[in-house]
């Protein structure tokens, strides 16, 4: 399918959650709204859409934005052999989307490791924790306000048995 | 503290830890597992042994300084990844690269996925048990990583491919080490085929072991060998091509059952591929000797030339330092963008006249140098394990605001507990070698 026709198919579907489209080099991007991820996801998957893959699923930290977060997937149909890239805001204060790992297997540890580096939550996370980081790291590293030579104790004290 | 895997095991279960310290566990990853004997129940990878803040440090260094830490991605492969970085900010700056950089490009390339296949296939074969494929196939190795650091002065951190070209043209006399390169690894890949394709020690623990499905593999997000392994022929250079791919003749072998083997197979097919992409590049690289530099001329070294240089352009060249060679003057046309915005200025310059003084300077001081316009790019090269992309974000300062890899074998890792669960614990050391986890790049 041609990126027209998946947008025109999209708004169709989703009135009122396209909010933006533009290309990025070759690569349409679209801007939604950050509740309807997962119902787009799924439909960008289904045929013919056919966006079987999820290439890669990140965040970039925004501090001064309103919607602080901003969830970028990069998703890949194997039969178009075409990417295209789908971002949401979220806000400062308990960013939360909803989990994708019911539609993708690999969405369970790119979504932990979103998790575990910028503290985005994903409602409907078959097992939300770190991924990168280990248990009792306080902060999220790749937050903008999360210094760059911070140290913190590598391992948590036991307490006396 | 009980974790929530301890939690949910059995009570007559036996939990032992796989790693994070252990032979098997390249680099280091932990593998928790629930055992029945030697069946296993469950089982939970835990990654990030490994982990730099390789992201985190990207956001704080110049977008030419950086460059040395993609070298520690995948450190058997890290031309592959300087590709792909200098890729994605080259997009970023709509900029072009000299034809003769492009084909370096591609030739260093292959070197490196054939030197990363061949690490994979040694580790996994030695793990089965068959020490001599693994000696054999670091001997062949060697030979690849001789033209490597012969061109590029590194055998593994080699920061060979900049933005806007190469570092250094090849050595001048790296047509003979390739060659001897290609004989030397197509000898070895005789050898160890005859090793290890019909041994029935290495095919007990590797044909139909870990069976991949193709929904599972697209699922999972699993591109390069072991995407292919299962019947997707997807493949990067081909679907997406860059640099000069869209220009040669080579072919992608796939698998038709996805277990263990075929991972193997479709590997050692991939490396006779590239060392047909290789033999290719070596007539575009060809050329008429470039006149040799005058000898009779007395070099003036920098100390002089600066000195010289206050008052007029010194008459006779510079010496360089042995470390420049390959990066002269004469040969950057060829191997380097002209862009003064992106490209560092020519030593000679530098040493010689103050507008080359200045530009050099320019280039490294705060806030000046490269900075690609603002915007977002991404860019994925085929890496040894699949498509490494990178995701980059520029606010228009020298340093990116957000550098993302996406490194392909975290992908093909998540799969790793779906694979062993059920199967029984020897079946983990061959699927974990099959799937060339690699440190650096998954746990970034």
């Amino acid at each position: 399918m041609e990126e027209k026709d998946i947008l025109i198919a999209l708004r169709e579907a989703f009135p009122g959650v396209v909010l933006e489209t533009e290309m990025s080099f070759e690569i349409p991007v679209i801007r939604i709204r950050a509740s309807a991820l997962p119902a787009v996801a799924a439909f960008l998957k289904a045929e013919p859409r056919a966006f079987t893959m999820l290439l890669d699923a990140t965040c970039v930290d925004f501090p001064d934005r309103p919607e602080r977060f901003e969830m970028v997937y990069h998703l890949f149909s194997l039969a178009g052999n075409t990417r295209i890239r789908i971002k949401a805001g979220l806000p400062a204060e308990l960013p939360e989307i909803g989990s994708l790992a019911s539609l993708w297997k690999n969405a369970n540890w790119l979504e932990r490791e979103i998790f575990d580096m910028f503290g985005v939550r994903f409602s409907g996370h078959p097992d939300l924790r770190r991924l990168l980081m280990y248990d009792g790291f306080e902060g999220h590293p790749l937050r903008k306000d999360y210094p760059l030579r911070k140290r913190q104790p590598l391992f948590v004290k036991r307490e006396a048995l | 503290m009980t974790t929530a895997f301890q939690a949910e095991a059995r009570p007559e279960s036996l939990l032992i830890n796989m790693g994070p310290s252990h032979p098997a566990m390249h680099g280091t990853i932990r593998i928790l597992l629930e055992l029945d004997g030697e069946k296993i129940l469950n089982a939970d990878a835990e990654v990030g042994y490994l982990h730099r803040g390789f992201e985190k440090t990207c956001e704080n260094r110049t977008w030419w300084n950086l460059l040395i830490y993609t070298d520690r991605l995948n450190y058997v492969s890290p031309l592959i990844n300087n590709l792909g970085y200098a890729l994605a900010v080259e997009k970023l700056c709509r900029l072009d690269v000299p034809e003769r950089a492009r084909w370096i490009r591609v030739l260093m390339s292959e070197l490196s996925r054939i030197s990363d296949h061949l690490t994979c296939l040694a580790a996994m074969a030695m793990e089965t048990g068959a020490f001599t494929a693994f000696l054999y196939n670091m001997k062949a190795r060697e030979y690849l990583w001789d033209v490597i650091e012969q061109t590029t002065g590194a055998r593994m951190t080699t920061s060979y491919i900049r933005i806007g070209g190469v570092r250094a043209d090849l050595h001048s006399d790296y047509e003979a080490a390739v060659r001897k390169g290609i004989e030397e690894t197509r000898k070895v890949m005789k050898d160890v085929r005859g090793l290890l394709d019909k041994n029935p020690i290495f095919l007990g623990r590797t044909r139909d072991v870990a069976v991949m499905d193709k929904a599972d593999a697209v699922s999972y997000g699993w591109t390069g060998p072991a995407l292919r392994s299962t019947g997707i022929a997807y493949d990067v250079r081909k679907a997406h091509p860059y640099s000069n791919y869209d220009r040669l003749s080579f072919d992608i072998p796939t698998g038709d059952r996805g277990d263990n083997f075929d991972r193997y197979l479709v590997r050692m097919a991939e490396m006779e591929q590239s060392l047909r992409i290789i033999e290719q590049c070596l007539e575009p690289l060809r050329r008429a000797r470039l006149e040799p530099a005058a000898s009779s001329v007395r070099l003036l070294e920098p100390v002089e030339a600066i000195k010289a240089g206050r008052t007029s352009p010194p008459a006779a060249p510079v010496r360089l330092s042995p470390n420049l060679e390959g990066a002269e003057r004469r040969v950057l046309p060829e191997i380097q963008t002209a862009d003064p915005r992106y490209a560092l200025p020519a030593k000679e310059a530098a040493y010689g006249t103050i507008e080359g003084l200045i530009g050099h300077f320019q280039y490294f001081m705060k806030g000046h140098g490269l900075r690609p316009p603002a915007g977002e790019a991404y860019a994925a090269v085929e890496g040894g394990n699949g498509e490494l992309g990178f995701y980059l974000v520029s606010d228009g300062s020298d340093r990116p605001y957000r550098l993302h890899l996406r490194a392909p074998c975290l992908h093909v890792v998540s799969a790793l507990t779906g694979l062993i669960k059920g199967r029984l614990l020897a079946d983990i050391i061959p699927t974990f070698g099959s799937m060339n986890m690699i440190g650096g790049e998954l746990d970034r």
